[in-house]
């Protein structure tokens, strides 16, 4: 779980970690003592339809304000390591 | 307390006749917010102000006011934002490390719609790390206090704005409300929170924690103060999708102190002895009486999924966190990891850097229930317990007009007693989550004290129908001076 959430843990922390998951996991399990059988899932707190707004040019963000968090940058490009090796 | 000082605990009303009359200015509010809020700075409620920028706003404030040209009830009022709410050109932490240093580089729709009634941003407050904790220990600037009892929690996450109002910072602050995060600790600290409807208030600029049921709702001294508030935050915003296209009602005229005809609905589910402070139900149980003796009727009600709301809200909630939490990654903004080896080694040790130990296990419990082969049993069960419960609440209102509970089954704890036990912290919400899970708007007020503490009183209304619930709690302080009481150690 820690690889896919990019989250590293030391050996202890990660013991804690699954023991605490554990204890809530054990609470959530509750839910399956309720028949949902035929139940349609509530994904959010108000239905509504896809808004839709006219289809008109804005104002972007400007660039370089875009970029005035960046850790690394180029230019008005984020720098990261390296991700494609050189051709040999 | 000097005279400008009182102003700020005064309520808005008062504050506002006293602005308009020339009794004081914006800019000797301003200047007593801020002296305040280092003469408390012990409270941890506030993390940074605004200085000279807020000084200048109110100057112009001032000016306008002279004129005769107010913007709006709002012009020249001190308010706080919540951590999670941006602000150009200001710094917006969510009190977590993988934020430290960031500047925003827009304006929140709230902040737009504040900044246009005229109110002065004088500063940003304490919460739990991406809002998720409910107490404000979460946070690298440390806990914040609760003005009563120092030694106890504020509650949280937005524990930093509901400490401040009630240490009489500022009349006004903004928080957000995901499971409870405005309410709990308007409750735990004896002022006025409110969560909107869902969709009421733009969530464009908001940082996002579980973005199917944040929610940015006011709190105040008065009922009243927070539908004010809320006229001015409301409204539709395309900017986010969620909006509810809906004209915003002028609820302070709504506020007439009658209740007479309206049914108040009492969940059986939350009115049991068991795991429920005695002093809080009967500072409950006094308030039900009050709406009775002023011509409300009161029914029982039933909301049978009670019991399974904390769960279902910590699957959505989770599920929704680890995905909305991927975006910080050490490229585009926050934390970046030193030295790092390749591009997967910068977002790992970035991230493990960046994050604290309650964020880091929402995002791993998220991600385990919406990994494959989980999904459906965990984050799609959920997804259908929630239409359970809000069917419960569609029951309900069959019968009633708004629903009536106590915020919290008890008043505030004590600061660390519950830091090791994420579970019995959860639980602590147990009567706020399915206002969020259903949508619905909730008010928290207070109703009492409970050896020394505040109790508060929670009314639940009909999706969109603020206007209700708002109405029967200032009818509430119009009866009775709960709204009055003060911590007894914050002059």
């Amino acid at each position: 779980m820690g690889r896919l959430a990019r989250l590293a843990f030391s050996e202890v922390e990660a013991e804690a970690m699954a023991r605490e998951i554990e204890q809530v996991l054990e609470h959530v399990r509750s839910l399956d003592t309720l028949d949902t059988s035929g139940v349609s899932p509530t994904a959010h707190g108000f239905d509504l339809a896809t808004p839709l707004r006219p289809d008109r040019p804005m104002a972007p963000l400007d660039p370089e304000l875009a970029v005035s968090n960046a850790p690394e940058r180029q230019g008005t490009a984020f720098l990261v390591p390296k991700v494609l090796e050189e051709e040999g | 307390m000097s005279q400008s000082a009182s102003w700020l605990s005064a309520g808005l009303a008062d504050l506002r006749a006293g602005l308009d009359r020339g009794e004081t200015t914006a800019s000797e509010l301003v200047d007593a917010c801020l002296e305040r809020t280092e003469a408390h700075s012990g409270l941890a409620a506030v993390i940074s102000t605004r200085g000279d920028a807020a000084r200048e706003e109110a100057e112009a404030a001032s000016r306008r006011l002279a004129e005769g040209t107010r913007l709006s009830v709002l012009d020249g009022v001190p308010v706080l934002l919540k951590d999670n709410i941006v602000q150009a050109g200001e710094p917006a932490s969510c009190a977590s490390r993988i934020l430290e240093g960031f500047v925003s580089p827009y304006d929140a729709g709230v902040v737009e719609r504040l900044q246009s009634a005229g109110a002065i941003l004088v500063g940003r407050t304490n919460m739990d790390e991406f809002a998720m904790g409910s107490s404000t220990e979460n946070s690298i600037y440390g806990p914040a206090r609760n003005p009563w009892d120092p030694e106890r929690a504020c509650g949280g996450s937005s524990g930093g704005s509901a400490a401040a109002v009630a240490a009489g910072l500022v009349p006004l602050a903004l928080g957000s409300d995901t499971g409870g995060s405005i309410r709990q600790p308007a409750s735990f600290c004896g002022v006025v929170g409110l969560k909107p409807t869902y969709g009421r208030v733009s969530r464009w600029g908001l940082v996002a924690f579980a973005s199917s049921l944040d929610q940015i709702g006011p709190f105040g001294r008065r009922v009243r103060d927070c539908a004010a508030m809320l006229e001015c935050i409301s409204g539709h915003d395309d900017r986010d999708s969620t909006s509810v296209p809906e004209p915003v009602p002028a609820w302070s005229d709504a506020l007439t102190g009658d209740v007479e005809g309206l049914t108040i609905g009492l969940p059986e589910e939350y009115f049991v002895e068991e795991g429920v402070d005695p002093g809080v139900l009967a500072r409950v149980r006094e308030a039900i009486g009050e709406f009775e003796s002023a011509g409300a009727k009161t029914v029982p009600v039933s909301l049978p999924h009670t019991q399974h709301t904390i769960a279902t809200y910590y699957l959505i909630a989770t599920a929704e966190a680890s995905s909305n939490l991927a975006r910080f990654d050490g490229v585009r903004y926050g934390r970046r990891a030193e030295k790092v080896e390749d591009l997967e080694d910068l977002y790992l040790r970035s991230r493990s850097e960046g994050f604290g130990a309650e964020v880091k296990r929402r995002i791993i419990l998220g991600t385990f229930v919406l990994s494959a082969g989980y999904y459906d049993a965990y984050y799609g069960k959920a997804q259908r317990v929630r239409t359970l419960i809000r069917r419960d609440f569609e029951r309900a209102f069959e019968t009633c007009d708004l629903i009536l509970t106590p915020t919290t089954p008890e008043t505030a704890f004590g600061l660390g007693a519950k830091s090791g036990d994420p579970l019995s912290m959860y639980l602590s919400d147990v009567y706020t989550v399915s206002a969020n899970l259903a949508g619905l708007p909730g008010l928290s007020l207070p109703c009492g004290l409970s050896d020394g503490m505040p109790v508060g009183l929670q009314l639940i209304g009909k999706p969109l129908d603020e206007a209700t619930i708002l109405r029967v709690g200032d009818a509430f302080e119009r009866r009775t001076a709960h709204h009055e009481s003060r911590p007894p150690e914050i002059v």
